[in-house]
């Protein structure tokens, strides 16, 4: 269990504007996602946990022991923190073998338990045929899963992970997304991991934290914060939504009903608390909930025509994307079925609609 | 001609003698400039360096003043070793140290300060202390460029002349280095002896310094 409460301020320089990190937190076993755009401070967060970086002021609290507390000038060295780190290059040790490097995380313990451990680990991490090369002898695969295996070698209380899918091709990609499941599975640690990557969040993430400019804008479970993103500004980060502009014209809590202006067009949604008849929101739907079909007289209720700009396709799914930018995700045999569609009708699911 | 190879070794003894002890001194200093913040940083680079640009007269100067037999440095060796150390072979390796030492500190801090950073977070992250993450990772990533600049001052220390002149004298059989017996030989007349002398330095040099960029990081 790791509970961390974090400030640190870089004024502004001549060429760098300033940063304040701001945030509180807390994360148990299993993952915890840093999620944020390059620059919200993620890589900040590890360092002042790692020992890296001193913050100036809070409490980073790992289990009982205080690692850092502004208030009474505690800050550990890294060498006493006890959390593992697997870096971003992975910072494998170019001049020793796997097996050494290894060797050099477990040197704290006795010798012989040091060796079976070292050979435990290799085993685990199918790195037993090439313990004997260097890092730069062996494929990427096999650095990404020494650079853990070093990292939990020393039964840390943390594991910290800086973007580890960060220029990885697919593939290597899919195998680390195994061996971290695998280690979260095996080992009690909990797992504090930074992405700017929307898909790792959910292959890996029990809980996520959005940073953005220092500070924690949503956390909780990703299925969640996609379900109901808390702001605008989560929204956009996400990056996984359509957000359009909108009036609410009519609420009706007793029917759990709304009605909301697009455009020219009404649509129904559910009951919005909190907002008022007159408010201008921004309407957030999901590209995968809106339904389309062809154009077939007046469109119905929650149907709003639109001209298709252009398709693009993905592996499994092909994106319609809409004049007045309007996203449409579908799966590729609708789309098989529908693309000689000549005008296009767009379905809003009243249940879908979030205002935000 | 019989050549008398006495100078030869003892530029070979002084240089290897000279190398030693810079090495030991520079990896020290270059290991606190390259990673410990304080006030005088960048003045003690420049001290340390100022050798390699001062006359070897102001130099050979400063040497008497400070270790000469009136000096107080000088007396503490006296007493210590019941010789003084001024006009000795070891005179001479203080000399060549002057030039080996800034050599050693300039290379080895730009080699300690040129290995990646991440390397030394991996390790101290790991539990590793800071002293065996200095001999386990650093100087072994470094080791290409330091070997290099060793390789630089043992030759450096090979030619040293005007310190050695002033400090050590030039005392045949005792004190007189190849340098020295070079300049010797020319005065006398000897051009046989400085011929030979003077290819075999510069043979030496020449290799060494092949070997050095060989060494080199590419």
């Amino acid at each position: 269990m790791i509970q961390a409460r974090l400030r640190k301020t870089f004024s502004p320089q001549p060429d760098s504007a300033g940063f304040s990190l701001d945030l509180e937190f807390s994360a148990a076993t299993g993952v915890t996602v840093l999620f944020g755009p390059s620059g919200a401070g993620k890589t900040l967060v590890l360092d002042s946990i790692g020992g890296f970086v001193r913050p100036d002021e809070g409490r980073i609290l790992l289990d009982d022991e205080i690692l850092f507390d502004g208030a009474t000038g505690v800050h550990l060295a890294p060498q006493a923190r006890h959390c593992g780190y697997v870096f971003q290059n992975y910072a494998l040790f170019p001049h020793m073998t796997l097996r050494q490097n290894l060797e050099f995380a477990a040197e704290r313990r006795p010798r012989l338990e040091r060796h079976r451990r070292v050979n435990e680990m290799l085993e685990r991490f199918r790195l037993g045929d090439s313990a004997g090369r260097r890092p730069h002898e062996v494929s990427g695969g096999q650095r990404q899963r020494c650079s853990i295996a070093r990292a939990l070698i020393g039964a840390p209380r943390l594991l910290l992970l800086d973007e580890p899918a960060q220029g990885l091709d697919a593939p290597l990609r899919i195998e680390l997304y195994d061996v971290l499941r695998q280690v979260r599975a095996d080992f009690q640690t909990p797992i504090l991991l930074v992405t700017h990557d929307l898909d790792e969040c959910f292959e890996l993430g029990e809980e996520m934290l959005i940073l953005r400019e220092g500070k924690i804008v949503q956390s909780g479970p990703p299925r969640k914060i996609l379900d109901q993103p808390a702001n605008l500004e989560v929204a956009r980060l996400l990056g996984a939504f359509n957000l359009l502009a909108g009036e609410i014209r009519a609420l009706d809590p007793g029917r759990n009903t709304s009605r909301v202006r697009v455009g020219e067009f009404e649509i129904d949604g559910p009951y919005f608390p909190g907002r008022l008849k007159g408010d201008r929101v921004t309407v957030c739907v999901r590209p995968e909930q809106l339904v389309v079909s062809m154009a077939n007289g007046r469109p119905g209720p929650n149907q709003i025509p639109a001209e298709l700009k252009r398709a693009v396709e993905r592996p499994q799914w092909v994106r319609l994307e809409f004049a007045g930018g309007i996203n449409v995700d579908l799966p590729r045999p609708e789309y098989e079925r529908q693309r000689d569609n000549k005008e296009w009708v767009i379905q809003f699911p009243s249940e879908s609609l979030r205002v935000l | 001609m019989t050549i008398d190879w006495f100078p030869l070794w003892l530029s070979l003894r002084v240089a290897f003698v000279s190398t030693a002890i810079a090495l030991a001194a520079g990896l020290w200093i270059a290991y606190v400039l390259a990673n410990r913040e304080f006030r005088g940083k960048e003045a003690l680079d420049a001290a340390v360096t100022l050798p390699l640009v001062l006359p070897p007269t102001v130099l050979g100067y400063y040497l008497l003043v400070v270790v000469g037999r009136a000096s107080p440095l000088g007396k503490l060796w006296e007493a210590a070793f019941g010789s003084p150390l001024v006009f000795t072979w070891k005179a001479a390796v203080v000399a060549a140290l002057l030039h080996s030492l800034p050599l050693l500190v300039k290379s080895a801090r730009a080699a300690l300060e040129s290995v990646d950073r991440s390397y030394e977070r991996a390790a101290r992250n790991l539990g590793a202390s800071e002293w065996r993450l200095f001999w386990r990772v650093t100087l072994p990533l470094a080791r290409r460029s330091i070997f290099a600049a060793v390789a630089l001052a043992f030759a450096r220390s090979l030619g040293d002349f005007g310190v050695t002149l002033m400090v050590a004298g030039n005392i045949p059989g005792r004190t007189q280095t190849v340098a020295v017996a070079i300049y010797d030989a020319v005065e006398a007349g000897n051009g046989a002896l400085a011929r030979t002398l003077v290819l075999v330095v510069s043979a030496a040099a020449l290799l060494i310094l092949t070997f050095a960029n060989r060494l080199a990081p590419r």
